[in-house]
This record gives C-alpha cells, sequence and structure tokens, in this order.
C-alpha cells in the first residue's frame, strides 16, 4: 500500500502550549491515501483528526503548535522539510480541501463566479499558469457542471444567499476541484446538511474520485457515512490511530476495543434497541496516561496497557493497535 | 380512553414575508399546516423531519415561545393560551439542541439549574439542596455547580440543561434535536438517562429529531413532517417496517446504516434528487409531488386526505387511494392517542 | 458509572486564562500599572507627598516660582507651593468626580438599554429617541449652559455631565441586548417562567458586563478630560483645593519661562487619561477575544 500512496503521513507527533500548559495532542499518527481511493478518518470530538487534517494541509498555526515529529509525504516530497512558499503552492493546487459548514465559507457579498475565478486567479498564479478571464469563466462553468449543477451559468452568476445547502455544499467541492487537484480532503462533508442532500453529495464525491482520478481523504465523526462511502478507514482516539482496514472489515470485524465499543453506540436501524454508551472521557492531553490512551475507558484493559502498545496484524490489511486485538473475535 | 395529556389540533403557523421599499407584507410563509397529534402521559412521541419541516416551529409553539396562526393545543384538557409563559406551560418544559447556546455563559451551572426554583420564590436553602439533588439526577458531580459552561463538555452541558428543564417539575419534556451536536457515544449516555428519567419521573417526550435510528429506539410513536405537514404517522414499529408514504421511505433508504443487517431493512428507494423547496414557495397539491418517485396526476392537483392503514398507523399519499378504501376518522384514532 | 465520575482535572479556570492573556498584553499592563499607581497616590496622598500641607491655605513667598529640584519635585508655583504634592491631591478630585459622574451615569445608562434592548416596541422608541436627542448636546456646552443657570461649581458641572453622560451606555447596551435577546438561554429562562427582571439583570447584564467594564475604564479617561477642562475653564472646585484643571489655568500665566506650573499638572492629566486608555484597550482585546472562541 506504501509506495503507490499519494499522501503518506508516518508518525506525526504534535504538541500545544496553551496557557502554559503543553498538551501532547498527536501521539503517533500514520496514514496513507493512495491515489484513486476513498479513505476516512473517523473519531469523534477531541480526537485530534482537525489537527492531522491542519497539519497535512499545513494550516496548523505554530506556535501554539508545534510539529515534534514525523513525515508527511505528497507525491514523494516531505511536506514539513518544504520552504512554507513551496507549501502554499501545493496548498490549492495540487491538494484542496472541501470545508464543512457551507453556511460561513462563503462571502454572502460576491456571487459564486466571482469568488471561484479569484481563486483561480491566484491558483494559477502560485503555479505560474497564464489564463484570461474568459479562460477562467469557462474553466468556473466547467467545474460547476462536474459537481452536477443543474445550471452552471445561473448559478455563477447567484449570491450565496439564493442557493440552498446542498448547491452550497456543491461549490464548495467545485471550489476544491479548479485547479484539478490529486487529493481531496473533505471536512465532514453533508454534516449541515439533511440526510437526504447529504446522501447526494456522498455520492457526488464517490463518483468524483472515480471519475477525476481523485484521492478522497473524508474526515467525520459520522459511521454511517463511512461504511456506506469509503474503501479504507482510519479510526482515531485521542491523539493516535487506533484501527484501519478495508472499511467493510473494519465494521464487520472490529478489533480495538474503542472502535467495536463506538460501533455499538449507534443507533440501529433493526434488531437491539438498548442504548449503550462508553463511559469515562477523552483524557487529559497534558498529562496522558503512559502507554494506551484508551485504556482508562477500555472494558478489557489489563496491567500490560499500560505500555504502548504496537499495532497489531489482524488482516492482510487490517491493523489494530491493542495488546488484545488478536483475542477479540467478532 | 385516558385524556391524553398534550392534545394538538389542526395546528398552524404562518409567517409574514416582508419585502419592498417599507417592508410591507408581500406574501406568506405557511411553516405548518394542519398538524394534529396527541402525546399521552409518560409517552415519548417523534417528529421526525429535515429542514422546513415545521417541527422546531411545532416545538415552539407547544412551548409557548411562539403563537400558533391557527389550530388549538391543548394541555390536560384545558386550552392553553396563545404564547407566553403561564402556570400550565410551567409544565412544559424544553431541552435545545446547541448546549452551548442554550446555557447562559456568564453563569454558572448551579446559577442556570436555580433558575426555575428562585422563579418560584423557594428560599435560598431549598434551592440549593435541589440543585444538588437535580445535579444527581443527571449524574454529574456536585462540584459542577460553581463551574461555567465553558468548562464542561458537550454532553454534560446537556446534562445541565435536562437538569434545568427538570428544575421546573414538568410533565412533558420537548427535545428539540437533543443529541445532535454531540458525539455518538455521548449521545447514547445522554438518551440512556433520557429513558431513566422518564421511567422514574413518568415523564412524556416529544422527540424531535432528524435522526431515524435515534427515533426508532427511542420513541413508541412518530410522526413524519415535510414542509409543515404531517404525511405518515404512527406506531414506531409499523413505520418503520411498513412505511407507506414515498418520503417517509426514501428517508429510511438514505439513512447511513452500519450494518449489512440494517441496510437490508432499508426500503428500496432512489436517492431523492433535487432539494426540498423553501416553504415560501411551496408546490400545489402535495408538497412532496415534485421530487416523488412516484407521483402521478392527482398529486399537482390537491393534497391528500389521512388515509387510516392499521390501528395506530396513517398516511396522507394519493397512491393509497389506488388500492386501500378510504376511511373516514381515521385521523381522529390517531389524535386521541394510542390505545395502550 | 456515568461519564464523568472518572473525569479529567479540572479545566483551567476562566480567570486564570484571563489573567495569563492579560499579562501578556503591554498595552494593557502598562495601563493597568498606571491606573494603579495613581489610583494609590491619591489613596495614600497625605503619608507620601513630601509637603502634604501645602495642601490648605498656606504661602511661602521666599519658596515662589521654583523650578523642580530635590526639594520640590515639580516646583513650586505662584505663592511657593509644592506642585508635585498638589498634583497628587489633584488626583483625588478628579479620580472622585469621574467616579461620582459615573457612578450615576453608567447603572442609569445600562438600565435603560437593558429595558429599551429587552422589550421593544414602546419602551425602545421612547428610550432611543431620548438618547437619540441627548447625544446631539455636546457635555461641555451643556455644562457651561448649566452652571450659567445654576451656581458655577464644578459639582453641578459634573452634574450636567452624568446627565447626559448615560446616553452611550444606553446605545451600547442596547445594541448587544438586542443581539442577546434571541438567544436560546433566553428563550429557555422565559420558558422556565423566570420575572423579566431576573431576565433583564441576571440574564442580560452578565453578559454585558465585559463590555460595560471596557466602556467605563476609557470613560474614566475622557470624563477627567472633561473634568480638567471645565476648572480650566473657571469652573474648578474652591481654592484653596488643588484641581488639575485650575492649575493648569492659573500656570498659564506664566509661560512660558515657568513652564514646570502649568505644563507638569498638564502631564500629569495626561498620564491619568492615559493610563484609563490603554487598560480599556487592553481589556478590549481581552475579551474581544475571548467573544472569538
Amino acid at each position: 500500500m506504501s509506495s503507490e500512496s499519494l499522501l503518506s503521513v508516518r508518525s506525526l507527533r504534535v504538541d500545544f502550549s496553551t496557557y502554559g500548559r503543553l498538551s501532547h495532542v498527536l501521539s503517533d499518527v500514520s496514514l496513507e491515501v493512495p491515489a484513486r481511493r476513498h479513505v476516512a478518518l473517523v473519531g469523534e470530538s477531541g480526537c485530534g483528526k482537525s489537527v492531522t487534517m491542519k497539519a497535512i494541509m499545513g494550516l496548523l498555526a505554530e506556535p501554539p503548535a508545534r510539529i515534534v515529529d514525523g513525515e508527511i509525504r505528497f507525491d514523494g516530497r516531505d511536506l514539513l522539510r518544504l520552504k512554507a512558499r513551496e507549501r502554499e503552492a501545493l496548498r490549492g493546487t495540487a491538494m484542496s480541501m472541501v470545508f464543512q459548514d457551507p453556511m460561513s465559507s462563503l462571502n454572502p457579498v460576491f456571487t459564486i463566479g466571482d469568488q471561484m475565478e479569484t481563486i483561480l486567479k491566484y491558483a494559477d498564479r502560485r503555479l505560474g499558469r497564464a489564463r484570461d478571464r474568459k479562460g477562467r469563466r469557462d474553466r468556473v462553468r466547467e467545474v460547476l457542471a462536474q459537481v452536477r449543477m443543474p445550471d452552471p451559468d445561473r448559478i455563477a452568476k447567484s449570491y450565496p444567499i439564493m442557493l440552498s445547502g446542498g448547491m452550497r455544499q456543491r461549490v464548495l467541492i467545485a471550489m476544491a476541484l479548479l485547479s484539478e487537484p490529486r487529493l481531496l480532503i473533505a471536512d465532514e462533508p453533508g454534516t449541515a446538511l439533511d440526510v437526504t442532500t447529504q446522501a447526494q453529495i456522498l455520492k457526488l464525491l464517490h463518483d468524483l474520485v472515480a471519475e477525476r482520478h481523485l484521492a478522497l481523504l473524508m474526515i467525520t465523526h459520522n459511521l454511517g457515512v463511512v461504511r456506506e462511502s469509503a474503501d479504507f478507514v482510519y479510526v482515531m482516539y485521542a491523539g493516535a490511530v487506533v484501527e484501519r482496514g478495508p472499511a467493510a472489515e473494519i465494521f464487520a470485524r472490529a478489533r480495538h476495543p474503542y472502535t467495536r465499543a463506538l460501533i455499538d453506540c449507534v443507533p440501529k436501524l433493526s434488531g437491539d434497541t438498548t442504548f449503550k454508551g462508553i463511559d469515562g472521557s477523552l483524557p487529559d492531553y497534558a498529562a496522558p496516561p503512559p502507554g494506551c490512551r484508551f485504556a482508562p475507558r477500555c472494558p478489557i484493559a489489563i496491567a500490560v496497557c499500560n505500555r504502548a502498545p504496537g499495532e497489531s496484524r489482524v488482516g492482510p490489511d487490517h491493523g489494530a493497535a491493542c495488546w488484545r486485538a488478536e483475542e477479540t473475535r467478532a | 380512553m385516558t385524556e391524553p395529556l398534550l392534545e394538538v389540533a389542526a395546528l398552524k403557523k404562518t409567517f409574514p414575508l416582508r419585502g419592498g421599499l417599507f417592508g410591507t407584507v408581500r406574501g406568506q410563509v405557511t411553516a405548518v399546516e394542519d398538524v394534529s397529534f396527541a402525546v399521552a402521559r409518560g409517552e415519548a412521541f417523534g417528529l421526525a423531519g429535515e429542514s422546513g419541516s415545521g417541527k422546531s416551529t411545532i416545538a415552539r409553539m407547544v412551548v409557548g415561545l411562539t403563537a400558533p396562526s391557527g389550530g388549538a393545543i391543548r394541555f390536560e384538557g384545558r386550552d392553553l393560551a396563545p404564547s407566553g409563559s403561564s402556570q400550565e406551560r410551567r409544565a412544559i418544559q424544553m431541552v435545545f439542541q446547541n448546549p452551548g447556546s442554550s446555557l447562559n455563559p456568564r453563569r454558572s451551572i448551579g446559577q442556570s439549574i436555580a433558575v426555575p426554583l428562585e422563579a418560584r420564590g423557594l428560599t435560598r436553602a431549598e434551592v440549593e439542596r435541589r440543585v444538588a439533588r437535580l445535579l444527581d439526577l443527571v449524574q454529574l458531580p456536585a462540584s459542577f455547580r460553581v463551574r461555567y459552561p465553558h468548562e464542561l463538555s458537550g454532553g454534560q452541558k446537556q446534562r445541565v440543561a435536562i437538569a434545568r428543564a427538570l428544575a421546573a417539575e414538568p410533565k412533558l419534556l420537548v427535545l428539540d434535536e437533543p443529541t445532535s451536536a454531540l458525539d455518538v457515544s455521548v449521545q447514547a449516555k445522554i438518551i440512556e438517562l433520557l429513558i431513566d428519567l422518564g421511567r422514574s419521573l413518568g415523564l412524556a417526550y416529544i422527540f424531535i429529531s432528524h435522526d431515524l435510528s435515534l427515533m426508532r429506539n427511542f420513541v413508541a410513536r412518530v410522526g413524519v413532517l415535510y414542509l409543515g405537514r404531517l404525511i405518515e404517522a404512527g406506531a414506531v414499529r409499523r413505520l418503520f417496517e411498513a412505511s407507506a408514504h414515498p418520503y417517509t421511505r426514501s428517508l429510511l433508504a438514505s439513512v447511513p446504516v452500519i450494518s449489512e443487517a440494517e441496510a437490508a431493512v432499508r426500503p428500496r428507494e432512489p436517492i431523492l434528487e433535487g432539494e426540498i423547496p423553501s416553504p415560501a414557495n411551496l408546490p400545489r397539491g402535495c408538497a412532496f409531488h415534485t421530487r416523488c418517485p412516484h407521483a402521478f396526476a392527482p398529486c399537482a392537483e390537491q393534497f391528500p386526505e389521512a388515509r387510516q392503514l392499521d390501528v395506530d398507523h396513517f398516511a396522507r399519499c394519493h397512491l393509497l387511494t389506488r388500492a386501500d378504501k378510504p376511511a373516514r376518522g381515521a385521523h381522529e384514532q390517531f389524535e386521541q392517542g394510542s390505545a395502550r | 458509572m456515568s461519564e464523568l465520575t472518572a473525569e479529567a482535572p479540572a479545566p483551567v479556570s476562566t480567570a486564570y486564562q484571563n489573567w495569563y492573556r492579560f499579562s501578556r498584553n503591554p498595552t494593557a499592563v502598562i495601563g493597568a500599572a498606571i491606573v494603579v499607581l495613581v489610583v494609590l497616590a491619591a489613596i495614600f496622598a497625605p503619608w507620601i507627598t513630601p509637603h502634604p500641607d501645602h495642601v490648605g491655605a498656606i504661602v511661602n513667598f521666599r519658596a515662589r516660582h521654583l523650578p523642580p529640584s530635590a526639594q520640590y519635585w515639580f516646583g513650586t508655583d505662584n505663592v511657593g507651593r509644592d506642585i508635585f504634592t498638589r498634583v497628587i491631591f489633584g488626583y483625588r478630585v478628579s479620580l472622585l468626580l469621574a467616579a461620582v459622574v459615573l457612578a450615576i451615569a453608567v447603572p442609569l445608562g445600562v438600565s435603560l438599554g437593558l429595558v429599551a434592548g429587552y422589550f421593544g416596541g414602546w419602551a425602545e422608541i421612547v428610550i432611543m429617541r431620548l438618547t437619540d436627542m441627548a447625544l446631539a448636546i455636546p457635555p461641555l456646552v451643556m455644562a457651561l449652559a448649566v452652571t450659567a443657570v445654576l451656581t458655577p461649581n464644578l459639582i453641578h458641572a459634573m452634574f450636567a455631565i452624568a446627565a447626559l453622560w448615560w446616553t452611550w451606555h444606553t446605545r451600547l447596551i442596547f445594541s448587544i441586548t438586542r443581539t442577546l435577546r434571541g438567544q436560546e438561554f433566553i428563550e429557555a429562562a422565559q420558558i422556565l417562567g423566570a420575572s423579566r427582571f431576573h431576565i433583564l439583570f441576571r440574564e442580560l447584564l452578565p453578559n454585558c458586563a465585559s463590555a460595560i467594564l471596557v466602556k467605563t475604564s476609557l470613560d474614566f479617561g475622557f470624563v477627567i478630560l472633561i473634568g480638567a477642562a471645565l476648572s480650566f475653564l473657571g469652573l474648578g472646585v474652591q481654592p484653596p483645593t488643588p484641581d488639575l484643571g485650575t492649575m493648569v489655568a492659573t500656570g498659564a500665566d506664566f509661560l512660558p519661562d515657568r513652564w514646570w506650573e502649568s505644563l507638569l499638572p498638564g502631564a500629569a492629566i495626561l498620564f491619568v487619561a492615559l493610563g484609563f486608555n490603554l487598560l480599556g484597550d487592553g481589556l478590549r482585546d481581552l475579551y474581544d477575544v475571548e467573544s472569538v472562541r
């Protein structure tokens, strides 16, 4: 899986310094996004997935953050060793992001077309590409059509307030596609939308991956969404990846106690109607437990869990960071 | 049959649309139209719908924040004043969706919970005592009394919101998407708490959500709203296993599930095209016909009447007239609350 | 076991967070230092000044018009009194008067703003139009007009200022309250049966506290300046009580040779006004950042 990965994050460690305290937010995050694959990074709030995403995009404010260790390779080049200018050249071009909230990510006083043309203009400049106004206008229409907008011309002339939530989300996706990126990072796509609209957006993303040879890294907390659209899943807890594997495999045969507990928490559409939560809460990142960070809440924790578990291979492409991963049967 | 706790009859809400130079009224938005349902004592009733469905507006009318434009709301047999907080209304309380904004950021947890207690004029000592008891009831440590909302997690804040609502000793609690803003592991705990409280305190709930899986596991009866109309309602089991309205079926079909077993149970419907129309621009006839995969002639003409499908299950869809016989008065049966 | 029993340690408290951020803001710290210095100096004036007796009716003709020296830090005035001592005592007058004006204006302005913002309708119309009218009158002119009618003294003048000063606070609190009115926690309070008094003063007011604090700090500076301007124009307290504005006025006769008699009291006014301004700015930075959170 590793050598053809478009994006490869290895052993990322990030600390945060706030109010005089040092928090070890990311302890060891590794993930791969191969070309033409839809990869999901799943975790609940506070697990560090947003920090990971920002580190990849180069949007982490340092200070208060500090990337202590690790590498982030895009197309073979380590982003952390690049100069700021080179990093910027990649952002919005080869690697772009679809933001979470379409309501607040669009500037209300400019038309969609204006905003998109501006983005394209600056991206072209970063890439050293020349394109005139007409060229930009055409590209904007082209991209709006790619995201299945019914009337690209009309949309380009509209203001954000005239569009519905679903359309605005498509606009955000279109903006990310303007410079023909190779990697798309989608932050909680469709969370702010209705279930029926969300289903459309997810289908669109999945189709785009196939049609446009994109790699997609989706950050989300919604397990159902992940199962239905992702190829490969990374589950994060308290700053580390605790389990990774093909989506179908993870949902059918999760091996890490956190993943299993999380799946159990989701209310079911059939069968069992009882509610099960997870006791306890996230550790204090300034004084995390030694070893496995889930141990204090884990129903099957044992003495050795106070030493950091490495990854146990439980399947050809399936790994879980748990001392007891092999014992846990589905 | 025992009298229902809450009865809502032909509830309607319109908002004026203002525009033009002087903000003259140019039309109206019908947020809620002809909605009727009843909630029995101690029962959990669900209202499901997406944006524009009117579910939050209905909640606000039940709780007294907004006055209805038509129809009536009866609580324990008596008509309620259109809005404002009266003695009767005190027994209906609400838990909001966003725990971050439903608690005053500048007041401590103890002070927030004490609001309804102070409103009743209890002594300081009594207020303290009850606040401590309420914190315990929602499984929060007593030390939280002096903390501030921003020092709490989302789940903890929501527990505080529940404690505060309970301080008013309500008989009916309106829950407006109480867990949408929370992680799923926390959501489960909050729902568990609500179920326990419902049982031990005999509380009735109106549970509003767009999350059908959650609905299925929490409420006994549910109504599905689309653009302000109740298009299908019934016992939860019936609705999920034998849904009749195309919208309900499409909704169920789009719910993301995490197991094959659940996927098999979902109705087979194509992904809905288009977007929900704006309530300011309602389609003629059945509001759903613009997106309905099975729409036919009468759908664009007239809003369908309610058809009884079972003892506690009705739907409003023209498709049902093709096979079933229309039944009069079926709607009323549902409105009286289920026979238990 | 609830999600709580195995609880993470108590988070960093708000007070600590505020202190942390405040202490790293140079503007705020300097402003606070100046204000604290001036207030303490004013309070302990009789004990810290070299010539406390010069405050009273005393003349010392042999020491008239002396430039600043080791004995008289700011020099002496036209009747031989130590200017430094009189400046410090002058601070008492300035601070006290500013405090009185604001003690009247702020509660009044805030209450009116709350009522207008929360109830809207007629309350809003009446209060805000009244505010508009009052805002059209310049405070200084009003003070002069009032004193032309009543006895010209500083107390009357400051009451006139107070009578107009509340308007700024009303405007500010009105706009904050109008926004807050639709917030869920206010709706929750209504549903819970809270009285209107409770909603205004226990729910809305605490949310205005930071804005009031910032504005009041800045106001102190402005009101001190206005007070000094009024006494410069001749409406000062009765001599021999030292008053900064009066000192600037009387010392002005001896410019430019005996500059210390006018400029040093002037600098003292500047110093205290600057302090309050910096403090106010620092507080504004502190709270603006917090509200972004």
